[in-house]
C-alpha cells in the first residue's frame, strides 16, 4: 500500500474506531492476572546475562532511566507531536513497576504493545519493532528485568491532548501499522545477516530515530532508514540517501558502532552516543551483524560520495572566501588547531570533510555540538570539545556555519540557520536548568 | 617471641649491597645508637640566623629551605615563629626555599616539611627569643626571669622597654643552636594551634602575582621546548630555517635531541613550537610494556630482593589461610598547571625562578649539566601549581637554564604544553604486591607474608642526568642508576611493615631497577599501594574471620595513638558493627600511620555502587588524623580533605596509558581525573591534638587510607573484592556482572 | 591593532586576531588571574567571563571578544576591597595550591550572576568543567554557597573566621 494512502486510510479507521462500538472487539484485550514477584534466585544466571546484552541491544535504559534516578524506573519525558509521554518503570516492583507481571504478560506487551492489565501502550513504546522478537530473547529480557532492583516510583501522567488521551485509539494505529513478521530473511545472505536483521528491525529498532514518521506517527515504511529526528538531533539517513561524505562499509559500521568513533566518519554524538555506550557491552558478533546488515541497506552510494579508499583532504584553513571571511577567520582560529592538528580520532577533532554534521540536511547536529560541546565522561577516557555557547555570538555563529557548510560540506548553504541557532540556543539553556549532567559514564566504556 | 628486626637499608648497601636473608638483632641494636642531635634541621643547619634574622630596624623574618607548593607551610612557619617569638602573626615574614638565602634542607618531600623544618624554626626561635630576653637581662640588670616579651619588645617590671630590634646585636644570632630549648607551654600558645588563614591565598583570590608562571621580567622572552615523539627519540632531521622568520621569533635553541623555539611574545612561542615540532623528524627506538599485563611485565624483571621485617614466634600457627595480589598501574602527578620556569644568564652567573622542591640538588643538577661552578647558579622556588611530589618543575627548570645560557642577558621563561607534562613527568611507579596470611583458632592473624615488587620512588635531581635536558642534549648525561629509598622511611617498601602486631610476619622487598616508564616520586610513594593492600586484606582476613574490620584491627593493634584514631574514625562515623548500609551503599575502613613513623590517619567511607552501571561514588568519608602538635588545625583538615578526594581521583580513575612505543595519555581525555559530579556529599576530618608532642606532617598520610577505605566500602556494597588499581567502572560492573 | 574591553577599560593590544584571550590578558595586559592550564578547553583553568557568560579563555581568539566587556578576577575586586566571590574564597580558605581557583571563581561568579541562589546540584554541574588536583573541591563548594550568601546580604557583617 502506498505511504499516503495508507495514511487517509489510518485516519479514517481511526474515525471509525473512536466512534464505533464495533471496535471494541478490536480494541478489547484481557487483564492478565497479577502474581506476587518472583524471587530473583529463580531465574537462571544465564538467561539473565543474555537478556542483560539483549536490553543494551534494545538500549532499554535510554527511555526507561533518568538520570540520576533508579534504574529502569522510567519517568522520562518523551516528547512527540501529540503531546509528552512518560516512560514506565519497568523495575519488578509490583506496584508502580512490572513486578507483578506474569512472563506472558511481558511478551504480549513486547508482541503486541498491550499492558498486563489490558490497556493499549502508546507506541513510543517501539512494539512495531519489538514484536520481532523471538519468544526466547522476550524470555530472557524478562529474566534480566526481573532480576534488578524494584524501584518504587510511579512516572507522571501522560500529557496528551483529547482525543488521544483515548487509548482505545491505538488499537486502531495498531491495526494500521503493527506487522509482525516483517523481518526480512534470505538465507542466501548469510547467518550474519540474517542475524542482524533480526536485531536492526527488532530489538535495536533502529528505524525508530533513522526512519521518518508519517503524521500518525508510524514509520514511514516506503522511507526506511531515510533519516528521522529525535530530540533536537537530525538521526541521519542509513540508506542510499546517506550524506556522509564517505560511503559506510560494514567494518566501519562495525568499529563505529563498537567503539563509538570512525576515522572516516567522526564520533557518535547526541542520542547516538548512548546508543553505542550500550552497544560497547555486546558481545563482538551481534555488534557485527547489526554491521553487516546495515551495510546491506545502505546500498550504493551516491555518485558524489567517495569510497573510503578515497582520500579526503582537509582544506587549508587559510584560503577564506571573500564572502564569509568572518567565518573562515573563526574556524582558523577557534577549530582548526584540533580539527586540523594531526592527533587522530576520538582524540583530535574530525577532519570536517568528514563530517556528516556539515553535509546533513539541516544544521541542527553542528550547532548543537558547537554550541554545547562534548563534556568529559565522568571517570573515563572520553573525548572533550569545548562548548562555543558562551564566546560566539548569533552572528557569528551563522557565519561559521555558512562557512563550514561551503568549504567543507560543499553544499548549497543551509536555510534559516539563524532561526536554528536560535532554537540550538533555546533548547541548550532549557538542558542547562535542568541542571542536565553530561551522558551518565554508562553510556561509553570505549575507547 | 623474639623482638621484630627492621632492617635499615643503609646498612644493608653499606655492608655491599648484599641479599639479605637473614639477620641478628645486633643489627638493629647498632642501629638504635645515635648521638645527641639537633632538633629538626638544625642537626644540619644549626646556626640560628640560618632561621630567624633579626634587623636593627626591627624587621623580623624566619627562613626556610622548604618550599611552599600548596600545603600552607609559609603560614605554619610564620605561626611557630610568631609563637615562639612571641610576637604578633603579621610581625615577621617568611622567605622560603633560595639557594642564596636559606638553609639547603634538600627536598620539600615526605610530610617532611613541619617535621624538619618546622622543628628547626621552633626551636630556633625559642632561643633567639631566651638570647634577647638574656641581653635584655644584663641591659636592665635584671634576671631573665622577671622580664617578659611583648609586641617584638622585652620589658623590665618597672616598664623599661627595649625592642628586639635594639637589643640585636651583629652576631647574637650568629651562633649554634643548643640541643634543647626553653619552649613556650603550649596552654599559652596565642597563635599555634589557631586556624590562622594562609598568607597565599589572598594574592590567589584576586590575580595577584603568585605563581613562578606569573613572572614577568623586564625583557623576558617565551620559549617552548619540542620534545620527542618517544623515550630514546633521536633528531634525526629539522629545517629551522622556515620557523626562523616567523614573526617574533628570536631563536632556536638545538643541542643534541633536545629542541627548542624563544620568540618575543608567549603565542609567538607556542605557534613557532607547533611549526618547529612538525618540521622536526624523529627515529623512534622505544620498546614499552604491555600496560594490561603490568603485574607479570614487573614481577618478571629482574629484582634485588631484600627481606625487610621479620618477627618469628613458632608457639602460633595459622589454619585459615588467605592470599591475595594487588596491582598499582602507572600514575600521573597531573599538575593543573604545566611547568614552568624563568632563567636568566648574566655575566656567567645563572639565576633560575623554579618551583622545584629542592632548590640545592636541582642547582647541583643543573650546574652539572651546565659545566658551571655550583657557587655560579643560584635557584629561587617560587610557588607553581600543585606538583605532589617529582613532576616536571626540575626539568622545566633545566630547559630554562639551558636556553637562557644560549640568550645571555634575556629572562626566558618556558612553560611546558599540557602534552609535554602529561607526557614526560615522571609518573609514579607501577607496583604489584602479593600477600598470604593465615588465622589462628580464635580468628587473629597468625602469620603474615608481604611481598612488594616496585621500582625506586625516587629518581630526584641529584645528578644532571635526572633532568630530560641534560639527557636529551649532545653531550648527554645518562640517567643515574636508581637506588632503593632506605628504611625505616623506605620507597617502594614505604609502610610495606605492618603496623599490627602480628606473631609472625615476613616483608620482602623486590626492588626492580628497570624502569620501563620514567618514573620518580609521587606523593606518599609506596605508601600509597602498601597500604591499600594491607588494609584491603585486613578486611579480607577480618570477613574470613568473622570479624568486625574495626574491631578487627584493635584486636591486631598495640600503638596506643593507632588505637585512638582508630576509635575516633569509628565513633564519629557512627560506625556499628555488622551493620548493613542502605542499599547499594557500602561502608569502608582503613588506617596506617604514615611511613609507620608520621601522622596517623583512619578514614572510614561510604560509597554507593550503581548496580547497573558499575559506577562508584564516595557519599561521604570521616577521617581522624594525629599528627603530633598541632599549629594550623585547618591547614591539616585542608591536606586531610584534599589527601580523600585526590586519593578518590586515583583510586577509582587513573592509569597513566601507552602503545608499544608512546605515552598516550597526553591530556585530561585521555587522563580523566575526579569532576565535580563526583565530590562526595561531605567530608569530616576529626583532629587530635597532641600538645607538646612532634610534629608528624599531614601532607601524605591520607591517601593510602584512603584508597582501602573506598575498597573495603566497594566490597561491602557489591559483595565484590577488587584488587587491581584503579577501580575503574568498567572493572567493578565486570565483578558485578561475573 | 585591536581594542579589548577589560575589566571596564579598553585595552590598545597588538596582537594577531587569532591570539586566544588568555595570552592577551596575561602577556599583553599583564594580568595574572587567568591561568594557562591545557590549551585545549578541558580543565577551566583560564575562565573568564564575556559579556555575563563564563568562557575559556584558552580557546577563544581575540576576534571573538571585539566589542564584547571581558572581566577577570581583577575586576572583580581587590585584597582591600574583595568582592563577595573573593571574600568567600579568603573566608573558607578555599584554596590549597589555587592554580585552578581563578577560572572556578569566574564561572561560579557567572552562575551567580544569574542565579543569585544556585542549588549544590546546581553549583556543582556548573563547576563541571573545572579541575582541581589539590583535592579542595568540598571547599570551593561551601566558598560559592558563601559567595551567594555574601551577595544576597551585600552589607552582612563578615564573619572573619576560617570557619
Amino acid at each position: 500500500m502506498p505511504g499516503q494512502l495508507r495514511i487517509i486510510t489510518g485516519i479514517a479507521a481511526i474515525a471509525l474506531v473512536a466512534g464505533a462500538a464495533a471496535a471494541f472487539a478490536v480494541a478489547w484485550r484481557p487483564q492478565i492476572a497479577a502474581m506476587a514477584p518472583p524471587r530473583p534466585d529463580t531465574f537462571d544466571p544465564d538467561i539473565v546475562k543474555r537478556g542483560r546484552d539483549l536490553a543494551a541491544i534494545g538500549n532499554c535504559n535510554t527511555c526507561h532511566t533518568v538520570h540520576g534516578d533508579g534504574n529502569y524506573a522510567g519517568g522520562l519525558p518523551v516528547p512527540t507531536p501529540f503531546g509528552t509521554i512518560f516512560s514506565s518503570n519497568i523495575t519488578p516492583d509490583a506496584e508502580t513497576g512490572i513486578g507483578s507481571w506474569p512472563e506472558e504478560a511481558f511478551v504480549r506487551a513486547m508482541r503486541s504493545g498491550v499492558g498486563r492489565d489490558g490497556r493499549h501502550l502508546y507506541p513510543t513504546f517501539p512494539y512495531d519493532h519489538f514484536t520481532n522478537v523471538s519468544d526466547a530473547d522476550d524470555r530472557a529480557l524478562y529474566a534480566f528485568l526481573m532480576t534488578r532492583q524494584p524501584v518504587h516510583a510511579s512516572p507522571r501522567a501522560n500529557q496528551l491532548t483529547f482525543p488521544l488521551n483515548y487509548r482505545p485509539l491505538i488499537a486502531g494505529w495498531k491495526l494500521l501499522y503493527l506487522r509482525s513478521g516483517d523481518v526480512p530473511s534470505d538465507a542466501a545472505k548469510g547467518a550474519e545477516w540474517n542475524r542482524g536483521a533480526y536485531l536492526v528491525e527488532g530489538l535495536a529498532h533502529c528505524g525508530a530515530c533513522h526512519t521518518p514518521r508519517n503524521a500518525l506517527g508510524a514509520e514511514r515504511v516506503n522511507a526506511q532508514f531515510a533519516g528521522g529526528d529525535v530530540d533536537n538531533w537530525h538521526a541521519y539517513a542509513l540508506n542510499d540517501t546517506s550524506r556522509a561524505p564517505v560511503r559506510w562499509t560494514a567494518d566501519a559500521l562495525y568499529a563505529y558502532l563498537r567503539h563509538g568513533w570512525q576515522a572516516d566518519h567522526g564520533t557518535a554524538r547526541g542520542p547516538m552516543a548512548e546508543v553505542v555506550g550500550n552497544l560497547a557491552t555486546v558481545a563482538d558478533s551481534d555488534v557485527r551483524a547489526i554491521a553487516v546488515y546495515m551495510a546491506d541497506v545502505s546500498g550504493a552510494p551516491a555518485p558524489d560520495r567517495k569510497s573510503p579508499t578515497d582520500a579526503v583532504a582537509p582544506s587549508a584553513a587559510a584560503d577564506a572566501t571573500q564572502a564569509n571571511a568572518t567565518g573562515a577567520a573563526i574556524y582558523a582560529a577557534a577549530c582548526a588547531s584540533c580539527h586540523e592538528g594531526g592527533r587522530a580520532l576520538p582524540y583530535g577533532g574530525v577532519n570536517l570533510a568528514l563530517s556528516t554534521a556539515i553535509a546533513g540536511p539541516d544544521p541542527r547536529n553542528l550547532l548543537n555540538i558547537v554550541l554545547s560541546g562534548v563534556g568529559a565522561v565522568p571517570g573515563e577516557r572520553s573525548p572533550i570539545m569545548p562548548g562555543f555557547a558562551a564566546s560566539v555570538d548569533d552572528a557569528q555563529m551563522v557565519a561559521l556555519a555558512n562557512y563550514l557548510r561551503s568549504k567543507f560540506g560543499k553544499r548549497q548553504l543551509w536555510k534559516d540557520v539563524d532561526k536554528a541557532v536560535r532554537d540550538a540556543r533555546a533548547v541548550q539553556a532549557a538542558s542547562l536548568a535542568a541542571g542536565d549532567a553530561p551522558a551518565d559514564s554508562s553510556q561509553r566504556g570505549k575507547p | 617471641m623474639t623482638t621484630p628486626v627492621v632492617l635499615d637499608r643503609r646498612s644493608v648497601l653499606a655492608g655491599g649491597g648484599a641479599l639479605i636473608v637473614s639477620f641478628s638483632l645486633r643489627h638493629a641494636a647498632a642501629q638504635q645508637q645515635k648521638g645527641p642531635e639537633l632538633p629538626g634541621s638544625l642537626a644540619k643547619t644549626p646556626n640560628l640566623d640560618s632561621w630567624i634574622r633579626i634587623d636593627a630596624d626591627g624587621q623580623i623574618t624566619a627562613f626556610t629551605g622548604k618550599a611552599e607548593l600548596g600545603q600552607g607551610f609559609r603560614t605554619a612557619f610564620q605561626q611557630i615563629a610568631a609563637e615562639q617569638l612571641d610576637i604578633a602573626f603579621d610581625a615577621l615574614k617568611v622567605i622560603t626555599a633560595d639557594t642564596k638565602l636559606t638553609a639547603n634542607e634538600g627536598y620539600t618531600s615526605g610530610s617532611h616539611s613541619m617535621q624538619d623544618s618546622g622543628t628547626a624554626i621552633l626551636h630556633a626561635a625559642a632561643q633567639a627569643r631566651a638570647l634577647l630576653v638574656a641581653e635584655a637581662a644584663k641591659r636592665f640588670d635584671v634576671p631573665p626571669d622577671k622580664l617578659r616579651t611583648e609586641n617584638a619588645a622585652v620589658i623590665a617590671p618597672d616598664g623599661r622597654r627595649l625592642s628586639f630590634g635594639e637589643l640585636v646585636a651583629s652576631d647574637m644570632l650568629h651562633v649554634q643552636a643548643q640541643p634543647t630549648s626553653s619552649l613556650k607551654d603550649p596552654a599559652r600558645f596565642k597563635v599555634m594551634g589557631q586556624p590562622v588563614p594562609r598568607v597565599d591565598i589572598p594574592a590567589k583570590v584576586t590575580g595577584g602575582v603568585a605563581y613562578v608562571q606569573d613572572m614577568r621580567l623586564p625583557g623576558m622572552v617565551h620559549a617552548r621546548v619540542v620534545r620527542p615523539p618517544s623515550y630514546g627519540a633521536q633528531l634525526a632531521e629539522c629545517d629551522t630555517a622556515a620557523i626562523e622568520k616567523m614573526p617574533g621569533v628570536v631563536g632556536i635553541v638545538r643541542d643534541g635531541n633536545f629542541l627548542a623555539v624563544v620568540a618575543e611574545k608567549e603565542f609567538g612561542a607556542v605557534k613557532a613550537m607547533k611549526a618547529l615540532s612538525a618540521a622536526a623528524k624523529w627515529r623512534e627506538s622505544a620498546k614499552l610494556p604491555n600496560q594490561h599485563d603490568l603485574a607479570n611485565v614487573l614481577t618478571a624483571l629482574p629484582s634485588q630482593d631484600f627481606a625487610i621485617f621479620q618477627r618469628h614466634d613458632a608457639a602460633v600457627s595459622g589454619a585459615r589461610s588467605l592470599e591475595a595480589t594487588y596491582t598499582r598501574p602507572y600514575q600521573s602527578h597531573g599538575s593543573i598547571g604545566p611547568s614552568c620556569a624563568v632563567a636568566q644568564f648574566v655575566d656567567g652567573a645563572m639565576t633560575v625562578w623554579t618551583h622545584t622542591q629542592g632548590v640545592y640538588p636541582d642547582r647541583q643538577a643543573i650546574a652539572e649539566m651546565l659545566g658551571m661552578p655550583q657557587s655560579s647558579v643560584r635557584l629561587i622556588h617560587v610557588e607553581g601549581s600543585g606538583c605532589y611530589g617529582h613532576n616536571g618543575a626540575d626539568d622545566a627548570a633545566a630547559d630554562a637554564a639551558l636556553i637562557a645560557r644560549a640568550l645571555p642577558g634575556r629572562p626566558v621563561r618556558v612553560q611546558w604544553m599540557r602534552e609535554q607534562e602529561h607526557g614526560w613527568e615522571p609518573y609514579g611507579p607501577a607496583m604489584v604486591t602479593k600477600l598470604s596470611a593465615s588465622l589462628d583458632g580464635s580468628g587473629k592473624i597468625a602469620d603474615w607474608n608481604f611481598a612488594v615488587w616496585s621500582n625506586t620512588h625516587s629518581m630526584r635531581p641529584g645528578g644532571a642526568g635526572s633532568l630530560l635536558a641534560a639527557q636529551h642534549m649532545a653531550r648527554s648525561f645518562a640517567v643515574p642508576a636508581p637506588k632503593p629509598l632506605p628504611l625505616p622511611e623506605g620507597g617502594g617498601d614505604r609502610n610495606a611493615i605492618p603496623i599490627y602486631n602480628f606473631p609472625n610476619a615476613h616483608v620482602m622487598h623486590h626492588f626492580i631497577p628497570a624502569m620501563p616508564l620514567r618514573i620518580s616520586a609521587m606523593r606518599a610513594l609506596g605508601a600509597y599501594h602498601n597500604v591499600f593492600s594491607i588494609e584491603s586484606f585486613m578486611d579480607e582476613l577480618a570477613g574470613l574471620a568473622g570479624a568486625d574490620p574495626v574491631a578487627f584491627r584493635l584486636n591486631h593493634l598495640d600503638d596506643p595513638r593507632g588505637r585512638a584514631v582508630v576509635e575516633k574514625a569509628a565513633q564519629e562515623f557512627g560506625w556499628v558493627s555488622g551493620r548493613r548500609a542502605p542499599q547499594n551503599r557500602g561502608y569502608g575502613f582503613a588506617f596506617a600511620r604514615y611511613k609507620n613513623l608520621a601522622a596517623y590517619c583512619a578514614i572510614a567511607t561510604e560509597v554507593e555502587v550503581d548496580p547497573e552501571t558499575g559506577r562508584a561514588r564516595l557519599v561521604r568519608a570521616v577521617a581522624a588524623v594525629d599528627a603530633g602538635q598541632v599549629v594550623n588545625p585547618d591547614g591539616i583538615t585542608n591536606q586531610i580533605e584534599g589527601a580523600i578526594v585526590q586519593s578518590t581521583s586515583w583510586t577509582l580513575y587513573e592509569s597513566v596509558t601507552f602503545d608499544q612505543a608512546r605515552i598516550t595519555s597526553i591530556d585530561w581525555q585521555t587522563y580523566p581525573i575526579l569532576r565535580f559530579n563526583a565530590v562526595p556529599d561531605s567530608i569530616a576530618v576529626h583532629i587530635i591534638n597532641r600538645p607538646g608532642q612532634p610534629f608528624l606532617g599531614s601532607g601524605e598520610t591520607g591517601q593510602g587510607p584512603a584508597a582501602a577505605s573506598l575498597a573495603n566500602a566497594i566490597a561491602h556494597a557489591t559483595g565484590k573484592r577488587l584488587r587491581d588499581l584503579p577501580l575503574s567502572r568498567k572493572r567493578i560492573k565486570d565483578a558485578i556482572d561475573a | 591593532m585591536t581594542i579589548v574591553k577589560v575589566n571596564g577599560r579598553d585595552h590598545q593590544v597588538d596582537a594577531d586576531p587569532d591570539t586566544p584571550l588568555l595570552y592577551v590578558l596575561r602577556n599583553d595586559l599583564a594580568l595574572n588571574a587567568a591561568k594557562f592550564g591545557c590549551g585545549l578547553g578541558q580543565c577551566g583553568s583560564c575562565t573568564v567571563i564575556v559579556d555575563g557568560k563564563a568562557v575559556l579563555s584558552c580557546v577563544t581568539p581575540l576576534l571573538l571578544v571585539e566589542g564584547k566587556q571581558v572581566t577577570t578576577l581583577e575586576g572583580l575586586g581587590t585584597v582591600a576591597a574583595p568582592a563577595p566571590i573573593q571574600r568567600a574564597f579568603m573566608e573558607e580558605q578555599a584554596a590549597q595550591c589555587g592554580y585552578c581557583i581563578a577560572g572556578m571563581m569566574m564561572r561560579a561568579q557567572a552562575l551567580l550572576m544569574r542565579n543569585p541562589k544556585p542549588s549544590d546540584a546546581q553549583i556543582r554541574a556548573e563547576l563541571e568543567p573545572h579541575l582541581c588536583r589539590c583535592g579542595t573541591h568540598m571547599r570551593i563548594l561551601r566558598a560559592v554557597h558563601r559567595a551567594a550568601r555574601l551577595m544576597d546580604t551585600a552589607d552582612a557583617a563578615s564573619d572573619r573566621s576560617v570557619r
